[in-house]
């Protein structure tokens, strides 16, 4: 039996892992009381307090009846367009990463330990680096201020995630498995079809959760390439504090900013177990 | 017919020359196995055959026709892996239908061969399971499976037992080996393991170092290596290989071992005249350690030839005693009865059997006669 008493290295470590969480809380709390106080609350009192009555009121007018750059629509519209970003992108560069990082990882090729270094290089690219090049692409193919243009980009962006986390899970495949696929006569797309992505289950899930949040919350290219109508929440939540500046509207702000949180949220609860899982699955054998 | 024939074959990775000129000519119906140390090229020389790496020169011929430049599908070969490399997800009816499946055979064609398959390694009750739910064995009957159900040219079998328990492994030896009787297949066959190839092979290719040293049938290749690897490779424990001098006598050559010593061995030849050459040289003296047995012992008609010589250490494995000791101050390993334990430290009588005597070229260690 592990010893459960209070010993006071115990109660020190306790008392710390407490602080630390409530300190990443705080800003949940404050967000989620306000969006339940009305704005003559908050104004009244202060940011902070506890609501003396329940404004659930927040929530309606958050999605369907708030002003957003004179459209009265609630933040819906805006959430309709992050999800036909960020589900189209997520699907596309998770499939293409996986094809990616299979084809480094399993299929010797001239050039391959370059390909996946170039690739890969990515990752480490501010993204304030990439905003003008993006510019002139989205401009010269036509697709500034679509929704097709941010699919594109993250569909792109995403490749180097995606391909380095399938490739580092593919490696772990022994190359046999490849060999004598070959021998009964398999080519490159139906071995990946038939025999590399019925195991790719734990790391699709790593990258479908990483991407999803990774699109849905992104804010810059959003906010960079779209306006109106066309832009995702997270630029759209701007474009309402910036609608309410001159009586503001904290409640339906916070009630705003959490409709918007949520599809992460979910995400995470639902997968956040597979998640860890499939981050070390490459590591422990 | 020839079923594979290997041509001057050569690879080299940058600088390293992993095969030297590789000619091997493997006839239809044959079990040959390639067998030699790690790292001495027998699998590339296999995964070549299959058409898993490319050589570097020379051709690879199977069935009559050439097929460097033939895709492995294509060249009617089926190969068993030492993983095993059956399909995770695949249950093993899928494992064996796959390849059918990607040369698009008709589906009760495909019922047809599973079941004949099945039937002949007795898988029948695992056909709808994972790989992951078979024991090691199973899977290995699996593996083999699929190599039969495609009824090719030539079977290519890579190291196959090398991941099963020592029991599990001398049972699917002699399963292979009946199975290879029963169907008559032409198998390539490597190993590092000389027991595996002696037992099995009806040809052995034993490999060293980027080149074949020898290519003979397992009897051929035991009694008379082609040198001195090959002689300290094959066998277990391995042949003695003693620093020894040939010496004129009336009636043919005499190997002496530690001449000039109190404790000299002299061992008269018959029928060794390919050693004439070598009359008042050096030379290196084989013999296995089966050919030195207790006193008492009479290896058939000849009278054999008897030495006292100190034991220096006794392993008894209950099939027999080994024994170490000391053959003109040299070290060597005798077989002897398992019921005679001689104690180290002390002398004891020795019977040699001089008809089965190997003598090497010690500058170039090939086999003299």
């Amino acid at each position: 039996m592990p010893d459960r008493s209070f010993a006071p290295s115990r109660i020190l470590i306790y008392l710390a892992v407490s602080l630390i969480a409530a300190a990443w809380l705080a800003p949940l709390v404050v967000v989620v009381l306000n969006s339940l106080r009305s704005n003559e609350e908050i104004a009244q009192g202060s940011m902070i307090g506890w609501p003396q009555q329940w404004a659930w009121s927040n929530y309606a007018a958050a999605w369907s009846g708030f002003c957003v750059a004179e459209t009265c629509a609630g933040i819906r519209p805006y959430m309709l367009n992050s999800a036909l970003v960020t589900i189209p992108a997520t699907i596309f560069s998770t499939l293409l990463g996986a094809i990616a990082g299979y084809a480094v990882s399993l299929w010797r090729f001239r050039g391959d330990n370059w390909i996946y270094g170039i690739v890969t290089l990515g990752l480490f690219l501010p993204q304030q680096m990439r905003l003008l090049p993006w510019t002139i692409v989205l401009r010269d193919i036509g697709l500034i201020n679509t929704l097709t243009g941010l699919v594109l980009i993250h569909t792109i962006q995403g490749l180097s995630f995606t391909t380095l986390f399938c490739r580092n899970y593919y490696v772990a495949i022994p190359h046999e498995l490849i060999r004598a696929a070959r021998i009964d006569g398999a080519g490159f797309f139906r071995i990946f079809w038939r025999i590399i992505l019925p195991l790719s289950g734990p790391i699709l899930i790593v990258t479908v959760i990483w991407q999803f949040t990774h699109i849905w919350n992104e804010f810059l290219y959003g906010v960079t390439f779209t306006t109106g109508q066309q832009q995702p929440v997270t630029a759209a939540l701007i474009a309402l504090s910036a609608a309410v500046a001159d009586i503001p509207q904290h409640g339906v702000q916070s009630a705003a900013v959490i409709i918007a949180a949520l599809p992460t949220l979910l995400i995470y609860l639902l997968g956040g177990k597979y998640f860890v899982r499939g981050l070390t699955a490459g590591a422990v054998k | 017919m020839a079923a594979l024939s290997i041509r001057a074959l050569s690879k080299r990775y940058a600088n390293l020359e992993v095969l030297k000129g590789i000619d091997l000519d493997i006839e239809s119906g044959e079990f040959t196995v390639l067998v030699g140390p790690s790292g001495c090229g027998k699998s590339t020389l296999l995964n070549i055959v299959a058409g898993l790496d490319h050589p570097s020169a020379g051709t690879v011929e199977i069935g009559g026709r050439v097929v460097n430049d033939v895709a492995p599908k294509d060249r009617d070969i089926a190969m068993v892996f030492q993983s095993y490399a059956l399909y995770p997800s695949m249950t093993v009816r899928q494992n064996i239908t796959f390849g059918m499946e990607c040369r698009r055979v008709a589906k009760a064609e495909q019922e047809k061969a599973v079941a004949n398959v099945a039937k002949l390694l007795q898988i029948e009750p695992l056909l709808g399971r994972k790989p992951s739910q078979l024991s090691g064995g199973q899977r290995q009957r699996v593996a083999m499976g699929r190599a039969l159900v495609r009824n090719p040219l030539l079977f290519l079998f890579d190291e196959p037992l090398s991941n099963l328990d020592a029991k599990l492994r001398v049972e699917m030896r002699m399963e292979i080996k009946r199975l290879h009787q029963r169907i008559g297949a032409t198998i390539v066959y490597v190993t590092h393991d000389q027991i595996e190839a002696m037992t099995m092979a009806t040809r052995i290719a034993v490999m060293h170092q980027g080149s074949v040293q020898q290519f003979a049938d397992p009897d051929t290749v035991y009694r008379y290596p082609a040198n001195l690897f090959v002689a300290r490779f094959m066998g277990s424990p391995p042949m003695n290989t003693i620093p020894a001098r040939l010496e004129a006598a009336s009636d043919g050559p005499v190997v002496v071992v530690g001449a000039g010593r109190p404790d000299e061995v002299r061992l008269r030849l018959r029928g060794y005249d390919a050693a004439a050459p070598f009359v008042g040289r050096e030379v290196v003296f084989g013999i296995r350690p089966e050919c030195i047995a207790e006193g008492s012992r009479t290896f058939s008609s000849d009278a054999p030839v008897r030495v006292e010589a100190p034991v220096e250490l006794v392993e008894p494995t209950g099939a027999e005693t080994m024994v170490l000791l000391r053959l003109g101050g040299e070290p060597a390993m005798a077989r002897i009865s398992p019921d005679i334990r001689p104690a180290p430290g002390t002398s004891a009588a020795f019977a040699l059997d001089t008809r089965r005597i190997c003598l090497f070229d010690p500058e170039t260690e090939r086999l003299i006669a």
